[in-house]
């Protein structure tokens, strides 16, 4: 068990993390399937900025040693066929499972039964195919789980750049009336 | 500003700044990724439970992830929580089985098909998450923004194989 300082850290972060993603519109069934039908980018603004403001700040304090990175492995066939059974049942639920305990929070009751429930069952179901299959599932894994270490470059030639072209599409999208 | 916190809906660039300052808390306070889906997969050694008994405990993934409360399963349950504020500030707060929605399809305008296309939506949602590692807040948005390249191969896998389903769908 962690401390309960530590869980009470966690709760307030998840209060404000909810606020925001239900303010912003995205624990709503209506605006998510609009992202995936290309109809509705509130989705894509509202990632594409995170990534940005989040990037910039973080590299910023890691440079100087105030927070530790923990990026993510993985492998190209965990990734890639987990990735898209994923956004095969975004589509199909409507929500993904941080939009979805904002759902709930707003009432929706698909999201609290059914939802829920596939996504405890969906979850186990990998548990056991893991008991089974974990070497496989483990394998060939990203020698280098960052696109900085991939390249062997420093990080802030990849953070410019990148920010330019989100930045680019962002006033792009808001060009064309989207 | 009282319009503000009443208001039904903020920009979506706000909100999006807001949640990426947010991440730089998460990282200084709790050294900690915003990610959710983990967990589900916490609990979902309880559900199991119930069908295999107390055996399943045992498996190698709920060794790895065990199923008790921890700073992302208050994170999980603090977002029912924040949503549920906003919500009911704005007035936007509806008890509601079946999704108000444009797109109409027999999966989610009758009861039948809203739980069968949430249940198994939810299947495949919790199966892939696992599988890829992460979900749209852990892969998609912390992942990416730390440059990682399982994390960018996922936010790419995540909306190509939403939308292939939805226009298959819709």
């Amino acid at each position: 068990m962690e401390s309960k300082l530590r869980l009470i850290k966690g709760l307030g972060t998840g209060i404000f993390f909810g606020f925001l993603l239900q303010r912003g519109g995205v624990t709503d069934y209506n605006v998510l399937v609009g992202q995936l039908l290309l109809e509705d980018f509130t989705v894509a603004r509202i990632i594409l900025t995170a990534i940005v403001v989040g990037m910039l700040g973080v590299y910023f304090l890691s440079d100087r040693g105030l927070v530790v990175l923990k990026p993510k492995s993985g492998s190209l066939r965990r990734t890639i066929s987990g990735s898209l059974i994923f956004g095969a049942g975004f589509a199909l639920l409507g929500y993904c499972p941080g939009t979805i305990a904002g759902a709930i929070g707003q009432g929706s009751i698909d999201a609290l039964i059914p939802g829920l429930l596939g996504i405890f069952t969906g979850s186990f179901i990998f548990a056991a195919f893991y008991e089974k299959y974990s070497n496989f599932i483990e394998k060939n894994k990203f020698k280098f789980n960052t696109f900085p270490e991939l390249f062997k470059i420093n990080h802030w030639k990849i953070i410019i750049p990148l920010t330019t072209v989100i930045i680019i599409f962002l006033f792009w999208l808001e060009s064309i009336g989207f | 500003m009282i319009k503000f916190i009443f208001a039904d809906s903020w920009s979506p660039y706000l909100v999006g700044t807001l949640i990426g300052v947010l991440s730089w808390f998460s990282f200084i306070i709790s050294r900690k990724a915003l990610g959710t889906s983990t967990s589900f997969a916490r609990g979902s050694a309880k559900l199991g439970a119930l069908f295999l008994g107390e055996k399943v405990y045992d498996w190698k993934y709920y060794q790895k992830y065990k199923p008790e409360l921890e700073w992302q399963s208050m994170l999980v349950i603090g977002i029912v929580i924040g949503s549920f504020i906003s919500a009911v500030l704005s007035g936007e707060f509806n008890l509601a089985f079946l999704p108000q929605t444009e797109f109409e399809s027999i999966l989610n305008q009758n009861l039948i098909g809203r739980i069968f296309s949430a249940f198994t939506g939810g299947i495949l949602l919790g199966f892939g998450a696992r599988l890829a590692g992460g979900c749209t807040s852990g892969h998609g948005i912390s992942g990416t923004f730390q440059l990682s390249i399982a994390s960018w191969i996922s936010l790419v896998g995540f909306f190509v194989g939403g939308a292939i389903t939805a226009f298959l769908i819709f």
